[in-house]
C-alpha cells in the first residue's frame, strides 16, 4: 500500500490492498458475530429461563467475561492452535480462521450476557401468559427470542463493535501477514509503528465510518420493522 | 483400457492440483526491522513471480521470532542476532544458518544533541549518555536490535542493569514504536538504518552516531528443522532460502532503495546446497 | 374413538396455599361443575386470584388436593385463563391470536379463518393489524379474551376482567362473556362488582381472608346472605 497517499485517496482510487484489508476485517468480524450468536443466544436464553445450582456463579462469570482482554484471548487461542499445542495438527494458526475463532470467543460472553438480561426481563412479563397457554420449554425460548429480537439486535451490534475494534487477539493469532491476515486494526497498528501517523489515522476514520454505517443500517432495519409491526 | 490410465492420472492430478496450489506457501518469522523497512514488500513479489510460492511473513522481535519457530509455527526464520541464531541451531530447532545481508545500526537522537554526543564513536557516546542521564529509549523486547544495544552498553563498560535510572526508558516494543516514543520524548535510541530511513514520524530526531564498526548488523536465515516438526514445509522453505542466497536474490536485496538510499547490503558467503 | 377427557368437574379438597408466612387460601373445599357462570367474590386480598390460579393449575396447593375431571395431572388442555392485567405479546392483534391458536395445536392452514372469526367475536376486526401493545385497556382485555377463546376451552377463568375499564368497555366485555357462557363454556370469574354479580352470575363463591365463607346460587346470596360477612358485603360495607 502506497505510503504517500492518505487513506481516503486510496479509497477513491480503489487501492486493491486497502480493499482487501477492509474486506477481511468485515468478513472476520461478521463471521465471528454470526458464530457467537449461534452459541451465545441459546446460552443466554437458557440461563434466563432455567434454575440450577451454580447458575448465579455462571451469570457473574459471563458478565465479567464481557470485559475479557482481547490480547489474553489471543494468547490463549495461540497456545491452543500452535503446532506444539493441542490443536496444532489443524494447522490453522496465522489464518483468518484462527482470527474468527479468537473473536468469537471474545464476543460470546457479550452476546450471551445481553441475551440473558433481555430474555429474563421479557420472561418476567410473559411468564404467566405463556404458562396459561401451556407453551413448551422450547417454545418459550423461541417465543422470547423472537419477540425480543429488536433488543437482541443491539446485543449483536455490541458484539460487532467489540470485534471490529480489537487488535490484540487478531494480531497474535493472525500474525498481521501482508495480503493474508491484515485487518484494519492491525494495519493501523503497523502504520503507526512505521511512523505513518496520518495514514494510520485515516485508516482509523475509515474503520469508524464502516462501523457507523453498519449501525445506521441496523437502525434503519429496526425502524422499518417497527413500522411493519404497526 | 490402456487409455483409461492417463485419463485417471489426469483426473487425480486435477483433483490434487487445487489442494497443492492452495498450499504453496510458507511462514517466515522475521523481525520488525525487515518489515518496517519495507524490504519484504519489495522482495516477495519477485520471489512469488518466479516460484508461485506465497511467503507469509510474521514480524516479531528476533527473540519472539525464534520462539515462534521453536513452537513449530514457522518454516523459516530471518533475524539478526547471531548468538541467538547459533544457539537456535545448536538446540536442534534449525537446520543450518546462512548469512544473507547486513546493514548497520545508527544512534538516533534529538537534533540539538543535548548530551553532546554527535560525531563520537558509539562507546564514548553511550558513556556520555549514561553519565549525563540523557533520556534513552530501549526496545527491551529481546530483539536483535535490543541484543545489539545491550552488547554495546557492555562494550562501553556500563552495566546497564545496575546503572540505569529514570532516563532509561524500557518500552518492550518494536522499532517503529521505539522511534515514535523517542520522537515524543526527545530521547536517544538505537535503531537499524533500514527502519530509520523509511520512518516517517521523525519529529526533531536525526542521526547522532554512525559508521562505527561496532554498529555492524548481520542478518541470518535458517530453515526450521523438519525432524523436529514434520509439518515444516521444507521444500518451499529451502527454495526461499536458496533464492535469497542466489545471485538473483542478492541483487534484488541490493536494489531495494528508499529515497535513493540502499538499506541492506547482501553478503551471502556459502553457496546454497 | 375415545371421548376427549374433560377438565370438569374441578374438585378442590381442603386446599391451602401458603407462601412463607402468608396464607392465601385456607382449607378451601369446593367443586366447579358445568352450568351457568360462577362468580368468585370477596374483598380485595381475599384470595380470589389465588383460587383462580389454583383451579387453572398454575399454582400447586401447599396442602390438600385438586382434580380436573377426576385426574390430578395438570395439563391445561381445554381450560384457559384471562389475567387481571393481561400481557400483550409484541405482535399485532391478529398475531397474538394466531400465536394462541398455534400453541393450542390448530394446524397452520386453519388459523387465518379462526383468527378472523375470533377477532369478530370480540369486536376487534378493524384493529387486526395494529400492534397489540398500542391498543387501549378495553381493547387489550378483549384481545386477551380472544386469545383465551382461541384455545376452544370448556372452562374459562377470568380475573376481574373489567376492573380497570369504563362502563362502555365493561359492557362490551360482559356481552362477550355471556355469549361464551351460552355457547357452553363454563365461566369462573372473579369480581368485586356486585352489579356484575347480578348481571352474570349463576352461582357465587364468597371468600374472606382466604377462607370459603359462603357458596350458593347468586339469587340467594344477594337476597338472603347467610353469614354476617356476606351480609355486610352485599350491603356494600367494608368486610375487614
Amino acid at each position: 500500500m502506497s505510503d504517500q497517499l492518505s487513506a481516503w485517496q486510496l479509497i477513491l482510487q480503489g487501492d486493491p490492498a486497502l480493499f482487501a484489508i477492509v474486506q477481511l476485517s468485515i468478513v472476520v468480524s461478521l463471521s465471528a458475530v454470526a458464530l457467537a450468536a449461534l452459541v451465545g443466544m441459546p446460552l443466554g436464553a437458557l440461563l434466563a429461563l432455567t434454575r440450577f445450582p451454580g447458575r448465579s456463579a455462571l451469570v457473574v462469570l459471563l458478565n465479567a467475561f464481557m470485559g475479557l482482554p482481547p490480547v489474553v484471548v489471543g494468547l490463549a487461542v495461540y497456545l491452543l492452535l500452535s503446532r506444539s499445542g493441542p490443536l496444532g495438527a489443524m494447522g490453522i494458526l496465522f489464518t483468518p480462521t484462527a482470527m474468527v475463532i479468537a473473536q468469537t470467543i471474545l464476543i460470546v460472553p457479550i452476546i450471551a450476557a445481553l441475551t440473558r438480561q433481555t430474555v429474563e426481563d421479557l420472561w418476567l412479563e410473559y411468564r404467566d401468559e405463556l404458562a396459561a397457554m401451556d407453551v413448551s420449554p422450547l417454545g418459550r425460548v423461541a417465543t422470547l427470542l423472537w419477540d425480543a429480537r429488536l433488543s437482541l439486535v443491539t446485543a449483536l451490534l455490541a458484539g460487532l463493535g467489540r470485534a471490529a475494534a480489537e487488535v490484540g487477539a487478531v494480531m497474535i493469532v493472525g500474525g498481521n501477514i501482508d495480503g493474508f491476515t491484515r485487518t484494519m486494526t492491525t494495519a493501523i497498528a503497523l502504520e503507526t509503528s512505521k511512523g505513518n501517523l496520518p495514514l494510520a489515522m485515516g485508516l482509523g476514520l475509515v474503520l469508524v465510518s464502516l462501523v457507523l454505517a453498519i449501525n445506521a443500517a441496523a437502525w434503519g432495519v429496526r425502524s422499518w420493522s417497527e413500522r411493519q409491526a404497526g | 483400457m490402456i487409455a483409461r490410465i492417463p485419463a485417471l492420472a489426469l483426473a487425480i492430478c486435477l483433483a490434487a492440483a487445487p489442494a497443492l496450489a492452495q498450499d504453496r506457501s510458507i511462514v517466515v518469522a522475521s523481525t520488525t526491522s525487515t518489515q518496517d523497512s519495507g524490504l519484504f514488500g519489495y522482495l516477495l513479489p519477485i520471489f512469488k513471480a518466479k516460484t508461485s510460492i506465497d511467503v507469509k511473513v510474521i514480524a516479531l522481535g528476533t527473540g519472539q521470532a525464534l520462539d515462534t519457530a521453536r513452537r513449530g509455527d514457522a518454516d523459516v526464520v530471518l533475524v539478526h542476532a547471531r548468538p541467538q541464531e547459533e544457539n537456535f541451531v545448536a538446540q536442534g530447532f534449525g537446520v543450518r544458518r546462512f548469512d544473507v545481508m547486513y546493514n548497520d545500526f545508527v544512534l538516533i537522537g534529538p537534533k540539538d544533541d543535548p548530551a553532546g554526543v554527535k560525531g563520537q564513536d558509539i562507546e564514548t557516546a553511550l558513556k556520555t549518555i549514561a553519565a549525563k542521564a540523557a533520556p534513552f529509549v530501549s526496545r527491551g523486547d529481546r530483539s536483535g536490535t535490543h541484543a545489539a544495544e545491550l552488547s554495546l552498553w557492555k562494550q562501553a563498560g556500563i552495566e546497564i542493569d545496575r546503572q540505569k535510572g529514570l532516563w532509561y526508558r524500557d518500552i518492550g516494543q518494536g522499532m517503529g514504536a521505539a522511534l515514535n516514543t523517542a520522537a515524543a520524548m526527545n530521547a536517544y535510541v538505537l535503531s537499524d538504518r533500514g527502519t530509520w530511513i523509511s520512518f516517517k514520524n521523525r519529529g526533531d530526531l536525526d542521526i547522532a552516531v554512525e559508521g562505527d564498526k561496532r554498529l555492524f548488523n548481520q542478518y541470518g536465515v535458517i530453515l526450521v528443522n523438519p525432524e523436529k516438526y514434520p509439518s515444516v514445509k521444507k521444500d518451499f522453505g529451502q527454495a526461499f532460502i536458496d533464492w535469497l542466497l542466489s545471485a538473483e536474490g542478492q541483487t534484488a536485496i541490493a536494489n531495494y532503495r528508499i529515497k535513493g538510499q540502499q538499506l541492506f547490503f547482501p553478503n551471502a558467503q556459502q553457496k546454497p546446497s | 374413538m375415545r371421548a376427549p377427557s374433560s377438565d370438569l368437574p374441578v374438585i378442590l379438597e381442603r386446599v391451602s396455599v401458603r407462601a412463607g408466612a402468608t396464607t392465601m387460601l385456607d382449607d378451601v373445599s369446593l367443586g366447579i361443575r358445568p352450568g351457568p357462570p360462577t362468580l368468585v367474590v370477596g374483598p380485595n386480598g381475599s384470595g380470589k386470584t389465588t383460587l383462580l390460579r389454583v383451579c387453572m393449575g398454575l399454582v400447586a396447593p401447599t396442602e390438600g388436593r385438586i382434580s380436573w375431571g377426576g385426574r390430578s395431572d395438570a395439563a391445561p388442555i381445554r381450560r384457559a385463563i384471562l389475567f387481571q392485567r393481561p400481557v400483550m405479546l409484541r405482535r399485532t392483534a391478529a398475531g397474538n391470536i394466531a400465536y394462541a391458536l398455534a400453541q393450542a395445536g390448530v394446524p397452520r392452514s386453519r388459523r387465518p379463518a379462526r383468527v378472523a372469526e375470533l377477532l369478530q367475536r370480540v369486536g376487534l376486526s378493524e384493529l387486526a393489524q395494529r400492534s397489540a401493545r398500542k391498543l387501549s385497556g378495553g381493547e387489550q382485555q378483549r384481545l386477551a379474551l380472544a386469545r383465551a377463546l382461541a384455545r376452544d376451552p370448556e372452562l374459562l377463568f377470568l380475573d376481574e376482567p373489567t376492573a380497570n375499564l369504563d362502563p362502555a368497555a365493561t359492557r362490551a366485555v360482559e356481552e362477550i362473556i355471556l355469549l361464551a357462557a351460552q355457547s357452553g363454556i363454563k365461566i369462573v370469574m372473579a369480581s368485586h362488582d356486585l352489579g356484575q354479580v347480578r348481571r352474570i352470575a349463576g352461582d357465587v363463591v364468597f371468600l374472606v381472608r382466604g377462607k370459603l365463607c359462603e357458596q350458593g346460587p347468586a339469587e340467594s346470596f344477594l337476597a338472603r346472605p347467610s353469614t354476617p360477612e356476606a351480609a355486610a358485603f352485599v350491603c356494600g360495607d367494608l368486610v375487614i
